[in-house]
């Protein structure tokens, strides 16, 4: 039935014979919820939904699609903020939010194996009975899945000292295009073979969808404390980062925030941030009582001798709490005061924190675009967030130019176009700026042993040499971007 | 910083022998050349590639050339306060580094801060075609494209020559403390396991000679507190003992026979199979010299979820490593044949056919 893909019927009749027919839609409206993720700019209904409940039933889907070279889009909570969860209008999109049962947690050997559709916070949640937790943190925990965080490679406010989602699982279940099962990993902490669970970490979906997941947990700190330092000058704050790190401290978590950020923060959730500081600094420290006693007294040491303002210790856990809230809820709180907001990821080196927020500054004039600025300053994770208003002509398509003069700063300075976030659709055409041709040629290759049909999420994360050149030569016309081809930073 | 870099020759010798079909036998110091199947193949020396490329203390990452030695690359990290989290096993003066990373060992901290693939950040390599490629970079997030740096690690050279590796450094502990005490192996795998549920700086954990040991890092006041809830006695002269385990040079590993490295859940009871033991990282990583038969054992240990490697001393004729599922060598040997298109780079060393 190699026609099936234009007979979009036939393929749905397919779908409903392997599935509970509440469980296949195709009706434009029943699919309306699916037709983005968090980067709401990319919509696109697909030509059917699929809910899945069991490992067969997604075996049996992805065979289907593979015998009828139907592409097929895998799905979280669809909180990824790049459209690595955008539908194809020709394809399958697979939502795993049925999967959502933790399926145990194994305090004696400090691990927990979950189903892909469980949000992320409710691991730790679970765990907490046994005083132990899964550290990696994103800001969306409460609603993105474990297994959007897998192939996104996630990280949170704590994966400066605890590590990335790659740091944090042993094992995943994996179904490939053709329908096979594959156990990655192990439960033991080496497994035999290529490490082919660091390369599922962070695929975007485009190597296999992840059924199974088991994920370390870790002993949940004595005690964790927080200081807030204020900051008079942006650059200021910048560099008191890099001195507590170089004075041997790993805080727990390094985030950064600046006046923009900070005001509409605290209008948002009242976490008690100074209103006039241009900068502020969240520092936490855990660990047990006396060492975080000894690091909280060396980190307001530094912060002070860098020029704070104002440095603060966290009352109780209470005030922790409302601390790390206003950071926790600075997206939304920034999508309170602007129609719309564009949020960036890129990842710098530690020292060009300066430098590079003087340039975003700079450029933030140039475009007539306000930016507020959020982000992982220990690990050098930039989220400035572009304000806009995509009702006003041309100032989307202003704002994604910005946007893109702020990743090709983060590769001239030894950095990356994305730190968390990925990929996906929207920053494809900056991947030419990163990879030259034989390492996006690699990447193609490494995608086709694992789906040599090609049919998982395809389009996403990795562009073809024609779209780069395409791009490149574009760019090279208007003198702002050097050839892809030539030597990168 | 110093150095040398070989890179172009080491392509030519590459891009040669993608013309000629020849098998090569990537070659750092040879410490480890007992490990894996016998290579065969033209050598392509990777030695003369060294030296420290970047290192800023205060941005934790470090970038070198794979040919250099892990003594230059600690003595400098130590001079700056900062070490290796992975605690790499030298096995030899002249140990390089990019052989560590193909072999992918750790050492006795690796439970608890990480592995050698964990500290990875970035790799530039040469494939089988003869083409340099950078794949990660020097940056803590990355996440453009796939994670090919830490497919590197523990690949045993199978998939490229890596010329240079950013790594994850670490401040290293103000003070470390070692408790032992005398227990039973049963005992010791409980202990070790129920350490994993509580909130103390351990950084080490093993059990040998009916002695348990557990290493405590931190900051001094943290290791004083943490010290008094652990029974035992204080452990002189520690980071010889340590050491000694790490570079195998403790009495149990001069015993002649085939030594095995045997991977399970920590928490996993004493195995009840032929031999003498010793365990290393809280009871996950477990080392054993026994007679009984290689095939036997894999499927023992297999039963309770865990493998096998044949770490010296074995038949060479025998598997070294742990066999993969069917569906899953497929994919390896797609994935080899998407880096090395001719099977030049050290042939059969992980699996035969890769
Ligand atoms: C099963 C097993 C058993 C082992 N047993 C012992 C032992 O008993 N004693 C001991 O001392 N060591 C042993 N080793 C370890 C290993 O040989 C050393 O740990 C490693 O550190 C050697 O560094 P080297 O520079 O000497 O590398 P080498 O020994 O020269 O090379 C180690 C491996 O890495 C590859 N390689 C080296 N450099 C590169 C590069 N730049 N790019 C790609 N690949 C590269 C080599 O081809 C080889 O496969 C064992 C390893 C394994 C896997
Ligand atoms: C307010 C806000 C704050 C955020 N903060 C952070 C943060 O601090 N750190 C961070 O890293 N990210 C953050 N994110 C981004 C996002 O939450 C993460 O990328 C998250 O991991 C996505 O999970 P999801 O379940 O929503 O995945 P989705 O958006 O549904 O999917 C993301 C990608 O994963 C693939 N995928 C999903 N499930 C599977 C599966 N089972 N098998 C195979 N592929 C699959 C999809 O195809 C897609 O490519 C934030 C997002 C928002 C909206």
């Amino acid at each position: 039935m190699p026609h099936l893909r234009e007979n979009n019927t036939a393929l749905i009749s397919a779908l409903r014979g392997l599935l509970p027919s509440e469980s296949v839609l195709a009706d434009a409206e029943d699919m309306r919820p699916f037709e983005c993720d968090g980067l709401a700019v990319y919509r696109q209904l697909p030509m059917v939904v699929a809910l899945p409940e069991t490992v067969a039933q997604v075996q049996s889907i992805l065979r289907l699609c593979h015998a009828h070279g139907v592409p097929v889009v895998a799905r979280g909570a669809g909180t990824g903020l790049s459209g690595g969860a955008l539908p194809l209008a020709d394809g399958l999109l697979l939502s795993l939010a049925k999967f959502n049962r933790i399926l145990n947690i194994d305090v004696h050997n400090a691990m927990a194996t979950v189903q892909p559709g469980v949000r992320n916070l409710a691991i730790s949640e679970a765990a907490a009975a046994y005083g132990m937790y899964y550290a990696p943190d994103p800001s969306s925990q409460i609603a993105c899945t474990i297994g959007g965080n897998v192939a996104e490679n996630s990280g949170g406010v704590h994966c400066l000292k605890y590590g990335l989602t790659v740091h944090n699982i042993l094992m995943l279940k994996v179904v490939t295009m053709e329908g096979e099962l594959l156990t990655i990993g192990a439960e033991t902490l080496d497994s035999p073979g290529y490490d082919l669970l660091a390369l599922m970490t962070g695929s975007e979906g485009m190597l296999g969808v992840i059924v199974e997941i088991t994920v370390k947990l870790l002993a949940k700190p004595e005690r964790a404390q927080v200081v807030l330092a204020a900051f008079d000058d942006v650059m200021k704050a910048g560099e008191a980062v890099g001195s507590i790190i170089a004075a041997g401290i790993i805080p727990a978590g390094l985030e950064m925030m600046d006046k923009l950020a900070i005001r509409a923060a605290e209008d948002f959730v009242h976490a008690g941030y100074p209103r006039d500081a241009e900068a502020i600094l969240l520092c936490e420290l855990d660990g047990t009582h006396a060492e975080v006693s000894e690091y909280i007294l060396a980190v307001r040491n530094i912060l002070t001798a860098s020029g704070a303002t104002e440095v603060r210790t966290a009352a109780d856990e209470a005030e922790r709490q409302l601390f790390w809230k206003g950071r926790k809820s600075a997206f939304p709180a920034v999508g309170r005061i602007s129609p719309d907001y564009y949020c960036m990821d890129g990842t710098i080196p530690r020292r060009q924190l300066p430098h590079v927020l003087r340039r975003i500054g700079e450029m933030s004039a140039e475009y007539g675009l306000a930016v507020a600025n959020v982000f992982h300053a220990g690990d050098g994770n930039l989220h400035p967030l572009i304000l806009f208003d995509a009702n006003k002509e041309g100032e989307l398509h202003r704002t994604e130019e910005f946007g893109r003069s702020i990743l090709r700063l983060c590769v001239e300075v030894g950095g990356t176009i994305t730190g968390e976030h990925g990929v996906g659709v929207e920053k494809i055409d900056q991947m030419c700026v990163q990879f030259l041709s034989a390492e996006l040629s690699q990447f193609h290759a490494v995608k086709a042993a694992f789906d040599p049909s090609g049919l998982l999420n395809p389009g996403k994360a990795v562009p073809t040499l024609r779209r780069c050149a395409e791009f490149g030569a574009m760019h090279v016309h208007h003198g702002q971007l050097p050839h892809p081809e030539l030597e990168r930073f | 910083m110093g150095g040398m870099d070989i890179s172009t020759a080491l392509q030519q010798q590459v891009l040669d022998a993608f013309h000629n079909g020849t098998p090569l036998n990537i070659c750092g110091s040879g410490s480890k050349a007992f490990l894996g199947n016998a290579s065969r193949g033209q050598a392509i020396d990777v030695t003369g590639h060294r030296g420290i490329v970047e290192y800023d203390p205060s941005e934790l990452v470090l970038t070198v050339r794979s040919g250099t030695t892990l003594h230059e690359i600690e003595a400098a990290l130590a001079e700056a306060g900062q070490m290796l989290a992975f605690e790499p096993p030298h096995f030899g003066e002249a140990a390089t580094l990019g052989g560590t990373i193909a072999c992918g060992l750790s050492g006795p901290r690796r439970p608890y801060c990480g592995s050698a693939r964990d500290s990875v950040l970035g790799c530039k390599l040469i494939n089988g075609r003869g083409e340099i490629l950078r794949f990660g970079g020097q940056v803590m997030k990355n996440v453009a494209g796939y994670d090919v740096s830490r497919l590197m690690v523990g690949a045993h050279g199978t998939l490229g020559v890596m010329l240079e590796l950013s790594l994850k450094v670490l401040p290293r502990p103000a003070a470390s403390i070692t408790v032992t005490r005398v227990c039973s192996a049963a005992g010791a795998v409980s202990s070790m396991s129920a350490l994993l549920g509580k909130p103390l700086p351990v950084d080490g954990a093993c059990f040998h000679g009916e002695q348990l040991y557990i290493r405590l890092s931190g900051s001094a006041q943290a290791v004083r507190e943490a010290r008094s809830k652990i029974a035992g006695g204080v452990l002189p002269d520690a980071d010889n003992f340590w050491h000694a385990l790490r570079e195998h040079q403790l009495p149990f590993f001069k015993r002649n026979g085939a030594l095995y490295r045997v991977m399970v859940k920590p928490a996993t009871p004493p195995l009840n199979i032929e031999g003498t033991w010793l365990l290393d990282w809280g009871g996950a990583q477990r080392w054993l010299y026994s007679t009984e038969d290689p095939a036997s054992l894999r499927h023992r240990i297999a039963s309770v979820g865990g493998h096998v490697t044949a770490f010296r001393g074995g038949k060479q004729a025998d598997e070294i490593f742990h066999p993969l599922p069917a569906p899953l060598l497929a994919i390896h040997q797609r994935i080899k044949a998407s880096f090395d298109p001719k099977n030049i780079f050290n042939r059969g060393r992980l699996y035969a056919g890769l």
